[in-house]
């Protein structure tokens, strides 16, 4: 006779669960920053950008956009490590590759968002920004980006929340994160429907603050106009 | 006028000229912008009004022709001298462009601290001080999602006055305003140019720009194919292209035909 689901949970599952969870969170919050800051970057490079430069992150997001991300996740980990250069080559843990995998598939995603978000605001309104003597540079940061990012917040917030979700692919190059954890004590538990239902729970509530946090962001950026559309 | 200093233009074109998609869209061009003095642009619909006011900041680049403020060439490759001439250009659009993110004193804040690199506390004052010269003094905190039209429009002419300006180019700073909201802006550029304001304006509003131009630019595909004092133009006798065309602009919007000078606004 096995111990209660509640004793389960307080003396194996939530304490392993902890731990993953901690893992997750080193995984996911660089990930969601790389992918952030590569997505602003090749979003304005692909609107505002030269022609080659233009071409080359629309490859970029062509590739990582076309390909399944265990892929890409399998090739920073196991292929890497083979392609030397000068005799060098790099070989990332886990962890580094996950990240690295997420970052740059999530970036992909991201430009996607602010560029639709660039594309939005006006052409006038960047007319009237130079016709005032600011720099196209300066047009750009203070006037169009502002928008853009509001603009796009939503759908970025959206990629972070599958971020969340497909970090557990980590799992698979051996990274002790959620799900690896949860798999982990389900072998030595032989309690699959407890345990697994249990991590579903733990990547709800991950999901629900995440969408939380960002309500408050786009509720603390928004002024009239610009507001968050509330169902 | 006899000294040679004081008849230097403010701001002068030699031959502009501008080819778009293949259309002559600017054909030598040349106009020149005393101080104080307040021009008038009118034309039918694509003469290429726009396109010269955007020219004479290089919002576009003319293809030819050279711009000059207060007699200095500006040489249209430096990135410097173009960002020099346009603080000294005041624009303003017949979309009014606000920044949308913006409350109406932080559109009127922003370049003075970007482009003038004046402190958020003076930019603060300056601009508070140019919405009340525009009567929004009470609307400094809205966002343009929150302002009229015409309100609007007011928030553009103390932003671009708040750079102090050595000329405004306005181009059809009404056309997208509903009637009763016009009235409003016309008296803002009235009490400008009453300032001495040098100014040169693209606009349909007859009786109201001839009640305060020195000059009437008639254009056409391109040129200016005439010029002269309103009074001139609109004579009933005069047989000029420009008295031919307000007639019929009138007939559309209902005013009087009797265009000698007095306003209606
Ligand atoms: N980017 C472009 N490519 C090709 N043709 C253009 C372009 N921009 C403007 N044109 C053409 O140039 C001509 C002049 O346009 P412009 O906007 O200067 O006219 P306008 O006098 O301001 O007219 P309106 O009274 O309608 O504002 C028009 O025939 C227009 O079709
Ligand atoms: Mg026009």
């Amino acid at each position: 006779m096995s111990t209660p689901y509640l004793e389960f949970l307080r003396t194996e599952l939530a304490p392993g669960l902890m731990e993953g969870l901690w893992t997750s969170l080193v995984v996911i919050v660089p990930s969601a920053c790389l992918g952030a800051f590569i997505g602003v970057v090749a979003g304005v490079l692909r609107v505002y950008g030269p022609r080659p430069l233009q071409r080359l992150t629309e490859a970029y997001v062509s590739l990582f956009r076309g390909t399944p991300l265990v892929v890409q996740v399998f090739f920073w980990y196991f292929a890497l490590p083979y392609i030397s250069i000068g005799g060098h080559s790099i070989v990332l843990d886990a962890v580094p590759a996950s990240i690295l995998a997420f970052g740059l598939c999530s970036g992909a995603y991201q430009s996607e968002y602010i560029r639709g978000g660039l594309n939005s605001i006006k052409r006038g309104q960047i007319r009237a920004a130079l016709a005032l003597g600011m720099t196209t540079r300066q047009a750009v940061q203070s006037v169009v980006l502002p928008q853009a990012f509001r603009r796009a917040l939503p759908g970025c917030g959206n990629e972070i929340i599958y971020l969340i979700k497909y970090s557990s692919l980590a799992s698979i190059i051996t990274v002790n994160e959620l799900t690896g954890m949860a798999t982990t004590i389900a072998k030595n538990s032989w309690r699959n429907i407890e345990v697994f239902c249990t991590l579903g729970a733990y990547y709800l509530v991950l999901v629900t603050l995440a969408t939380w946090l960002l309500h408050l962001l786009e509720d603390a950026l928004g002024v009239p106009g610009f507001e968050r559309h509330k169902s | 006028m006899a000294v040679e200093l004081e008849t230097t233009p403010v701001l002068e074109a030699r031959a502009l000229g501008k080819t778009l998609g293949g259309n002559r869209v600017l054909d030598a061009v040349s106009l020149a912008l005393p101080k104080g003095c307040v021009k008038v642009l009118i034309g039918p619909s694509g003469a290429g009004k726009s396109t010269l006011l955007q020219c004479l900041n290089f919002l576009i680049p003319p293809d030819s022709g050279t711009i000059s403020l207060e007699g200095r060439e500006v040489n249209a490759k430096s990135k410097r001298e173009l960002c020099a001439l346009r603080q000294q250009v005041g624009m303003i659009f017949q979309d009014f462009n606000l920044f949308d993110h913006l409350s109406a004193l932080e559109n009127v804040r922003v370049a003075l601290m970007k482009v003038k690199g004046m402190s958020k506390l003076d930019a603060g004052e300056l601009a508070l001080a140019e919405l009340a010269r525009v009567g929004l003094a009470d609307k400094a905190a809205l966002y343009p999602a929150n302002l009229s039209g015409g309100q609007k429009q007011r928030v553009a002419i103390a932003r671009a006055l708040a750079m102090d300006p050595k000329v405004m180019l306005l181009d059809e700073p009404t056309s997208a305003l509903d009637p009763e909201l016009i009235g409003e802006v016309l008296a803002v550029i009235r009490d400008l140019a009453q300032n001495g304001m040098t100014m040169i304006m693209a606009t349909h509003q007859i009786s109201f720009s001839a009640s305060l131009a020195d000059e009437f630019l008639f254009m056409e595909k391109g040129r200016v194919i005439e010029a002269g004092s309103p009074a001139e133009l609109l004579r009933r006798d005069s047989g000029s292209r420009t008295k031919a065309f307000c007639a019929k602009i009138s007939e559309l919007t209902g005013e009087a035909d009797d265009m000698g000078g007095e306003c209606k606004v």
